[in-house]
């Protein structure tokens, strides 16, 4: 089910939200409105953590991560550290990255097991997240830009990304990631698909402007309109979910 | 990097592997499409953006229906016919302003059928503008056009006052006959130089040309100052003034005055004169006036040419004028050397034993003179020259000649004919001049006659001149039975003469050349 949201008047959602099947970080400072709509679907599913990274709002963007880890920047303060390690789950290793491209978000992007990174990322940076978020990493660039966290997003699912990806290297990424990709947009044409929307494997969330094809596209790739009416997502999901829960508290 | 992802810029030679688009769904509507930076179908982004938002749809334009101009504002009127070229120019220029400001181009533009007297014009534009990220989009827009009357400000002027003129040309010789002014006349209406003038008046010795702008004037000036040597002097006098704008109003006075020296004039040279140029004779003729004088001297056969400024240095005039000739019966002609071309005419030196027509028959006065009329004359003949035995001469310069060297005692000019029959077979034609009605004085009006007779005779004489000036066929002419009057005169063949244009309902001929 993919929601349209707006984070303080802007569409870019996933500037400022990271959504991972495990937790979801959040900024600091909105409207109770956004924070409702997210709690709203998330509930108790996820766990919502409010932070800052860096002394930033843009949490999106400068930190990345999975169900087993979340890397941050190394401009990020001791006192977030820690306050995100209480907080999160504990499977959820927290790692400070040193890092020359400290925007992490913009330049990786990863789901569970496959992790696309920038061209130039450092080498130590790549054995980290190998390390940390236990996923296979590659290299890659999208419709020819560098920044492959902000012009592709991808779950277990499905995948987005920029619309002027040819087709060639959708069938490549496809066979590298193993789910199905798609070349589309998000707000009304915008390319920038991954600060667009914030994506797990079960909800989406996208900025308002976000057209009814957009929104349609997004639910056929990611998987999110389940077929089957009857055990909708709500019942298998939540039941696994609390599940997980009963067995971590 | 992983082969076949994002190829690098390709050099040659270099494996670039193939990057076919792929199509993404319209944002809006959901057609497949080709990527494009606003991501939305052309439907959809023409529905959602209108790029002649701005643009003016309605305009106007002045136009003047006495000259059909149409104002360029500030104060220029361009001539433009409908649906021209000219006018297209005019009306984008009107609209160009808040086109540039939009950022709209202008990749077409075409007219839209308007019915003439409607006052208004249509123009169909194809605009180009940059929308949403780059994106250029092309519209059509109609823009209408609505024409205002108004007379510009030369025929608001002209209607006012129609008679106005803002410059005079003041055409003068200081002699006693008209002869270059019949000759200029010819000229002028041959080269068209007198069309623009509002009106041209008869003045005691000379003619009033009045234009309606100082350049038309400047123009005429600029046309005698080609064909006759001339002195001019300009004078302007104020009319009105606006203080707010400083624009000053005149009236310019062309004051042109020709050299009194004409053709046939016989001249004695002063000292100075004669030796700055080359010790050409005393005794001169001038044989042809163009911008500058040629002068003849008849014993040496040199022709010398003086230009008006070099003239007015020594302003000398005339001793005997062409009205002071004398006819001469020639008794005996010996030819000295053999005949000469000198720019285009001929001479030859020979020694003539003439007497005047008056003592023929009573007294037994010979002269025998040097001329240069060899190669016309033939004992019998008559022929016309100044009488320099007889004449009393009021000359400082033909006296000093005089007592310096011995001066022949007549200077034969030309040879003269028998009276020829009144008819000729062709006519000129004449500039409409207002005649001075308050300066005639008595028995003008047949010297003027007799002046353009002369003048006729003249150009039936010098094939030179006429080549200048146009003939036309004279209808009325009845071609004489008795020719056999002087089979030497000569007469203006047929060849040059033009049909005159006749604007008749039977005929309706065009003008043209008989030949």
């Amino acid at each position: 089910m993919a929601s349209r949201v707006k984070f303080e008047n802007s569409c870019e959602v996933g500037v400022f939200a990271r959504l991972t099947n495990a937790y979801c970080l959040v900024p600091d400072g909105a409207s109770e409105g956004f924070y409702s709509v997210l709690e709203g679907e998330l509930a108790g599913a996820v766990t919502v953590v409010r932070t800052s990274v860096a002394g930033t709002r843009i949490v999106g963007r400068l930190c990345v991560g999975n169900k087993r880890g979340l890397l941050l920047p190394h401009t990020a303060t001791d006192q977030e550290i820690q306050h995100l390690r209480n907080s999160l789950p504990d499977e959820v290793v927290v790692k400070c990255v040193d890092e020359r491209l400290s925007a992490l978000g913009n330049c990786i992007a990863c789901n569970d097991h496959v992790a696309l990174t920038h061209p130039d990322l450092d080498k130590e940076t790549e054995e980290v997240i190998s390390d940390v978020l236990g996923v296979e990493v590659f290299r890659q660039t999208i419709a020819g830009n560098i920044l492959v966290g902000s012009y592709c997003t991808f779950t277990n699912k499905g995948g987005l990304v920029h619309p002027q990806t040819s087709v060639e290297d959708l069938d490549e990424l496809s066979t590298l990631l193993q789910v199905p990709m798609v070349a589309g947009t998000v707000n009304r044409g915008s390319e920038v698909v991954s600060a667009g929307m914030a994506v797990n494997d079960w909800t989406a969330f996208c900025g308002s402007d976000t057209t009814a094809t957009e929104v349609s596209v997004v639910e056929s790739v990611f998987r999110l309109r389940d077929p089957r009416p009857g055990a909708g997502a709500l019942g298998s999901d939540v039941k696994n979910s609390m599940v997980q829960d009963f067995f971590t508290s | 990097m992983l082969p076949g992802s994002a190829p690098a810029a390709g050099g040659t030679g270099m494996f670039v592997p193939a990057a076919t688009a792929g199509t993404v769904l319209c944002c809006m509507c959901g057609v497949s499409m080709q990527p494009n930076p606003a991501n939305m179908c052309a439907r959809c982004l023409r529905a959602r953006v209108d790029i002649t938002e701005g643009v003016p749809r309605h305009a106007a334009v002045v136009y003047c229906p006495d000259c059909s101009t149409y104002l360029q504002p500030p104060r220029s009127w361009l001539r433009a016919t409908p649906e021209s070229p000219e006018l297209m120019q005019i009306l984008l220029r009107r609209i160009n302003r808040p086109l540039a400001r939009l950022r709209v181009s202008l990749s077409g533009a075409e007219f839209v059928f308007s019915e003439p007297h409607s006052k208004r014009l249509r123009l169909k534009l194809r605009l180009r503008r940059e929308v949403l990220h780059g994106i250029v989009l092309e519209q059509t827009h109609p823009v209408e056009f609505v024409v205002h009357d108004r007379l510009c400000d030369s025929c608001s002027r002209a209607q006012a006052n129609p008679d106005q003129w803002v410059a005079v040309v003041q055409l003068r010789q200081h002699v006693p006959h008209r002869r270059t002014f019949l000759y200029l006349e010819q000229l002028l209406l041959k080269h068209g130089q007198a069309s623009l003038a509002i009106r041209v008046a008869a003045a005691p010795g000379g003619l009033d040309f009045f234009f309606g702008s100082r350049s038309h004037a400047a123009r005429l000036v600029d046309f005698l100052a080609t064909v006759a040597p001339i002195q001019t002097s300009t004078a302007k006098q104020l009319v009105s003034h606006d203080t707010k704008s400083s624009v000053y109003n005149y009236k310019y006075t062309i004051s042109v005055e020709i050299c009194p020296i004409c053709r046939e004039d016989l001249i004695a040279l002063g000292p100075q004169a004669s030796r700055d140029m080359g010790g050409l004779g005393p005794l001169v003729l001038c044989v042809k006036v163009t911008n500058a004088i040629a002068l003849l001297d008849p014993l040496t056969l040199r022709v010398h040419h003086l230009e008006e400024k070099k003239y007015r240095v020594y302003n000398f005039k005339a001793a005997l004028t062409s009205k002071q000739l004398v006819e001469y019966i020639v008794l005996d002609i010996e030819q000295e050397s053999p005949e000469i071309s000198i720019d285009g005419s001929r001479y030859q030196l020979a020694y003539a034993q003439v007497a005047r027509v008056s003592d023929f028959g009573k007294n037994d006065t010979i002269f025998t003179v040097r001329t240069h009329l060899g190669h016309l004359l033939n004992p019998g003949d008559h022929a016309l020259g100044y009488d320099l035995y007889g004449a009393n001469l009021n000359d400082d310069d033909m006296d000093k000649a005089m007592t310096r060297y011995s001066l022949p005692e007549v200077v034969l000019v030309k040879k003269s004919y028998e009276k020829r029959p009144r008819t000729r077979r062709w006519k000129l034609k004449r500039l409409p001049v207002e005649e001075d009605a308050a300066n005639k004085a008595k028995g003008e009006e047949e010297k003027r006659l007799d002046e353009y007779e002369a003048f006729l005779r003249d150009l039936e004489l010098d094939p030179e001149m006429r080549f200048k000036m146009n003939l036309y066929k004279n209808e009325d002419y009845r071609s004489e039975m008795a020719s056999t009057v002087g089979d030497d005169i000569p007469t203006v063949p047929i060849e040059e003469l033009i049909e005159d244009l006749t604007l008749g309902d039977d005929e309706g001929d065009e003008g043209e050349e008989a030949a």
